[in-house]
This record gives C-alpha cells, sequence and structure tokens, in this order.
C-alpha cells in the first residue's frame, strides 16, 4: 500500500479538482431548477462513464507496457505543460483566476433564463442535460487520468481509490455546504497537479522511447522535486517581469502626465 | 452527427493539447528524437525529454506573456 500511496495521492488530487468543477454545475441545475432532473442527468452521465470505463480499461490493458508508456507519457507530459502553463499563467495575474463562486453565478443565471421543458420522459430538460454534460465532460478527465495512471503503474486499483476517495470527498462537502467548493485554493491544487502529470508523463515516455533512468523508479524522486523547482522559478521569473514592466509602465505614465502638466 | 463527431474531437484536442499546440509538438518530437538516439545511436538520452519540456514550457510562457503588461 506504502508503495501505491503517490499514485492515490496524484489521482486523488488530479480528481479533486474536476469533481469541484462538476459540483458547481450540478449544485446550479439542482438548486435553481429542480432536483429530479438533475439527479436524472447525473444517473445517465455516470452510465455513460461506466460503459466508457468498462470498453476503454480492458482494451488499455491489453497493450504492451513500452507502447503504452511511450503513448500515454506522451499525452500525459502534454497535458500536464498545459496545467502547468494555466497554472503559472494565472498565479503571476497573467490570467484571470477560476473562480468557482463566479462561474457558478454565472451557471445559475443561465439556468433561470431557460424555460423549463418536458422532453423524452424527463420533465425538466435544461437541468438534466446541464448535469449530464458537466458530470459526462469532468467525467471524462477523470476516468482518462485513473485510466492512464493506474494502467501505466500496473495498479488500477489503487488509481481508482483515489479516485473515488476525491469524488466522496467533495461530494459529501458539497452536500454539508450546498454552495460552490470557491474557498479550495483550486490555482494551487491545478499547480501541483500540473507537477505531477509532468514529472509521470515524462518519466514514462522516456520509458517508453527505451531510456533506462538512472536509478530506475528512484529516478522519479528527483524529477518531481525537478518540476516543481522550474515551475516556481518560472513563476518568480513572470511575477518579477510584471512588476518590473509595470513599474516601467507607471514611470512612462508618469512622465507622460508630466509633459502634458508641465510649462 | 457530424456536429457531434466534431464537438467530441473539439473537446479531446481542448482536453488534451490546450491553449498552444507547439508545446505538444515540441514533446512529440522530442519523444521521436529519443528513441532514435536510443535505438540508432545506443545513447541513453534520458536527460533529453525532461530538458525539452522545460524549454517548452518556458518558451510557452514567454509567447503568452510576451507584450502584456
Amino acid at each position: 500500500m506504502t508503495a501505491a500511496l503517490p499514485l492515490v495521492l496524484t489521482v486523488f488530487v488530479a480528481c479533486a479538482v474536476e469533481a469541484i468543477e462538476a459540483l458547481t454545475i450540478v449544485l446550479a441545475a439542482g438548486l435553481t431548477r429542480q432536483w429530479r432532473s438533475t439527479f436524472q442527468g447525473m444517473a445517465a452521465a455516470l452510465v455513460v462513464l461506466a460503459a466508457i470505463v468498462g470498453v476503454l480499461g480492458p482494451t488499455v490493458t491489453l497493450l504492451p507496457l513500452t507502447a503504452l508508456r511511450l503513448v500515454v507519457g506522451a499525452l500525459l507530459a502534454i497535458f500536464g505543460l498545459q496545467w502547468l502553463r494555466k497554472a503559472i499563467l494565472r498565479a503571476t495575474g497573467y490570467k484571470a483566476l477560476h473562480d468557482e463562486a463566479s462561474a457558478y453565478l454565472r451557471e445559475v443565471a443561465a439556468a433561470e433564463a431557460a424555460p423549463e421543458v418536458a422532453k423524452r420522459g424527463v420533465s425538466d430538460w435544461y437541468a438534466f442535460t446541464l448535469a449530464f454534460k458537466g458530470v459526462l465532460l469532468e467525467g471524462l478527465e477523470v476516468v482518462f487520468i485513473v485510466i492512464t495512471f493506474g494502467d501505466n503503474q500496473r495498479d488500477l486499483g489503487a488509481a481508482v481509490v483515489g479516485a473515488a476517495i476525491a469524488v466522496v470527498v467533495v461530494t459529501v462537502t458539497g452536500i454539508a455546504v450546498r454552495a460552490p467548493l470557491a474557498k479550495v485554493p483550486e490555482n494551487a491544487l491545478k499547480f501541483v497537479v500540473g507537477i505531477m502529470l509532468t514529472s509521470f508523463g515524462t518519466f514514462w515516455g522516456a520509458e517508453g522511447a527505451g531510456v533506462k533512468w538512472p536509478g530506475n523508479d528512484a529516478a522519479l524522486l528527483v524529477l518531481v522535486p525537478v518540476v516543481a523547482a522550474v515551475s516556481l522559478a518560472c513563476t518568480a521569473w513572470l511575477r518579477r517581469a510584471r512588476r518590473s514592466g509595470g513599474a516601467a509602465g507607471s514611470r512612462l505614465q508618469a512622465s507622460v502626465s508630466e509633459g502634458i502638466s508641465g510649462p | 452527427m457530424m456536429r457531434a463527431l466534431k464537438s467530441f474531437g473539439a473537446f479531446w484536442y481542448d482536453f488534451i493539447i490546450g491553449d498552444d499546440w507547439q508545446v505538444a509538438a515540441l514533446v512529440v518530437a522530442a519523444l521521436a528524437v529519443t528513441a532514435l538516439l536510443v535505438h540508432a545511436a545506443r545513447v541513453n538520452a534520458w536527460w533529453l525529454l525532461p530538458a525539452c519540456a522545460f524549454a517548452a514550457l518556458v518558451w510557452s510562457l514567454r509567447r503568452a506573456t510576451a507584450g502584456k503588461p
């Protein structure tokens, strides 16, 4: 179990982020429209997700480990770098922070404006499709993370446990507070997930390409802190650049105003 | 049907490739060169992919922030 702990923790954090985003959409649909159709939408999405896992899970396991690591490693490295890029841009103010409270308000406004239409045995089609799409799209990301991490480590059970704990914790917290989890430091979580995805992706991708890592699996213990250090250095670099850019902008503005108001 | 396929493809493109396709291209190219070095030149190039991943991140951040205050 100790060996599986990094896998469980990585999948837990990654899936918690996705579950928080799904919860925001489900709460908006349930609290402003009606819970019955929202639960129907959620249930339909879970059935589709279960079918995808049922088909993809065993198929992916049939692939030879080297090919699996090459493809999945590449996907995870690309995916992880995108998460890191976004998290760094948000942390340094170049991109607006993802705000669950405002995302919730946007969904609520749209849900309140939409008419109530009964369709295909569902009394509120809007609530059904909103919950269905939210759970399916965020759920697909969870499935991707669970299958890629679980299959690569040949420990699908540990990955499923990490994802299940994340979904349960987020759901229970959501039910308890009956509001979007706006206080969760989502960008910090995404930063951590980006570091883990990039590290694991780089490790498996290179192994799939035929590389023998110095120290074998222990190389990950070096790779993760190095990726974290590079990401933090990038954050510091962009913060400094933004501050000096802002200061230069203020100086320019001051000299322009001086020129306008001067003699 | 076509619209559903298109939005399915757009979802996966956005999900995996995201905002900067050049990062993805660099990672794939780095993996191809690593495989070539390992199998054709017998060089254990474990350092190449991490180096390219860091370069891709810095390059992408530089382009995303260029000219922005």
